[in-house]
């Protein structure tokens, strides 16, 4: 790079290299920073779940029109991205669950996203392996899956494509104004992205995520074993509830036939280990949804840390302590859906445009206000 | 192989054909004499078979009454066992 960057990205997960390709297409002479390596963090440990949720009306705003950025892009997706228009199927346990459908689905419908209901001889119909007796289900079909660590590579291509360089094995130690220090580098630009997800803390004090761990299983192939993304409604409250533990029936039938199995929520720091407990509820969990899953191989398990703020939004903009210093973190369990939408948020902020959706209930200094770091 | 095995057969099924195999041999052993080598697919399509013969390496994955993925080289042959080898699994 002969000239100094225009701006620097910290962190190259998926919400890095999203940044970086809104910048770089935007004219930016951007440089990508990793302290590891390209999609390697807790972009490799998530399901790929691209998925509209509505826990809040600014989580479904941003998550609509993230899946429709996705849908747009996903033709030009190399084939290694496994980009499939699955959908999801929110399943409903009984009468009470299957009630609060219907309200989704007006929601949904507000934003512009299609569901349909299905009865449970349709749920049976559409995914024969689930147990017996359940109430129903909503089907969002513009719902799909992708293959993050991919995924995270073919963002920061297209931005390589526009003059952006990316650094890996580079471990950034302090951000300062318009500038960035890395070993005895000190990287002078116009703006700082610090999209480090769930260490973005140890950069930018003051940012208030904690690493909420989350275990997935991996089977062997099993072509057909499901179609859709299958998540209990119940997920809603395991996601949303900040409890010290939770867990939730999430199965996902990837490209290769293989099923990913998830899904746990933790509150235990940085401790990697699989923790056998809450592995054990999560399939029990599974396998009270679908029995046939008993039959099945597991070939690994693994754990990984989603960057979670307390409110369940992400933080996308300005760090206002720190002149050229912008935030695109705390994406929680819905980064790989919503990396494209803080992409194209963050890149109107910085670029003076005006944002497709309302930007404001992102914006990081909803928490230096409450931090009293202000 | 028992002793009491010797020079007895026993009827299994390969990808539909039936066919006579040697009592008391494994699976993967079974299908060797029959000169099928392609116990199954990879991912994205090589024919595979067995490498280690005692259950380490998984390459020899077949499909036994109905169950994918058991290891061939691991299971002797029963009268009557369905085995497929032609799935994409």
């Amino acid at each position: 790079m002969n000239r100094q960057p225009d701006a620097v990205v910290i962190g190259a997960g998926i919400v890095g290299a999203a940044c970086a390709e809104a910048l770089a297409r935007a004219g930016m002479k951007v440089l990508v920073l990793d302290a590891s390596f390209a999609g390697g963090g807790t972009t490799a440990a998530g399901m790929g779940h691209l998925v509209v949720m509505d826990d809040s009306p600014s989580q479904l705003a941003l998550t609509a029109y993230s899946e429709k950025l996705w849908t747009t892009l996903a033709p030009e997706l190399p084939r290694n991205v496994e980009y499939d228009g699955c959908g999801t199927l929110w399943i409903a346990e009984d009468e009470e669950q299957l009630d609060a459908v219907y309200p989704k689905q007006r929601i949904y419908e507000e934003h512009g996203v299609a569901s349909e209901i299905l009865s449970p001889t349709q749920l049976a119909e559409a995914e024969p392996r689930l147990r017996p007796g359940l109430a129903g289900a909503l089907c969002v079909p513009g719902d799909g899956v992708i293959y993050p660590p991919n995924a995270a590579v073919a963002l920061l291509q297209r931005a390589v494509a526009n003059g952006a360089l990316l650094r890996e094995g580079v471990r950034v130690d302090a951000v300062g104004a318009r500038e960035v220090l890395a070993g005895s580098e000190r990287i002078a630009c116009d703006c700082v992205i610090n999209a480090a997800g769930a260490h973005a803390s140890s950069l930018t004090p003051g940012i208030p995520i904690v690493p909420r761990k989350g275990h997935l299983v991996i089977t062997d192939r099993y072509p057909g074993f499901c179609r859709h993304q299958l998540v209990e409604l119940g997920y809603l409250a395991s996601a949303h509830t900040m409890s010290a533990e939770s867990v939730a029936f999430n199965v996902q039938p990837r490209a290769t036939g293989q099923l990913l199995i998830g899904s746990s929520r933790e509150l235990v720091g940085w401790d990697a280990s699989i923790n056998r407990a809450i592995v054990r509820k999560m399939l029990d969990r599974a396998l009270d949804f679908m029995p046939g899953l008993a039959l099945v191989s597991a070939i690994r398990t693994w754990a990984g840390f989603r960057p979670a703020t307390p409110d369940k939004l992400p933080l996308i903009g300005a760090w206002e302590d720190t002149p050229g210093l912008w935030i695109a973190t705390g994406h929680e369990g819905l980064g790989i859906t919503t990396s494209l939408g803080t992409a194209h948020l963050l890149a109107d902020l910085i670029l003076g445009q005006e944002p497709a959706i309302d930007a404001t209930p992102f914006a990081p200094s909803r928490v230096l206000a409450g931090t009293g770091v202000h | 192989m028992g002793h009491h095995d010797l020079g007895r057969t026993l009827q299994i099924v390969v990808d539909g054909r039936p066919v006579r195999v040697a009592a008391g041999t494994t699976v993967a052993s079974a299908l060797f004499n029959l000169g099928v080598s392609s116990l199954r697919r990879s991912v994205s399509g090589e024919p595979r078979g067995p490498v280690c013969g005692m259950g380490v390496c998984f390459e020899c994955r077949v499909t036994i009454d109905s169950r994918p993925h058991q290891r061939a080289c691991m299971i002797a042959v029963v009268d009557g066992m369905q085995v497929g080898t032609a799935s994409d699994t």
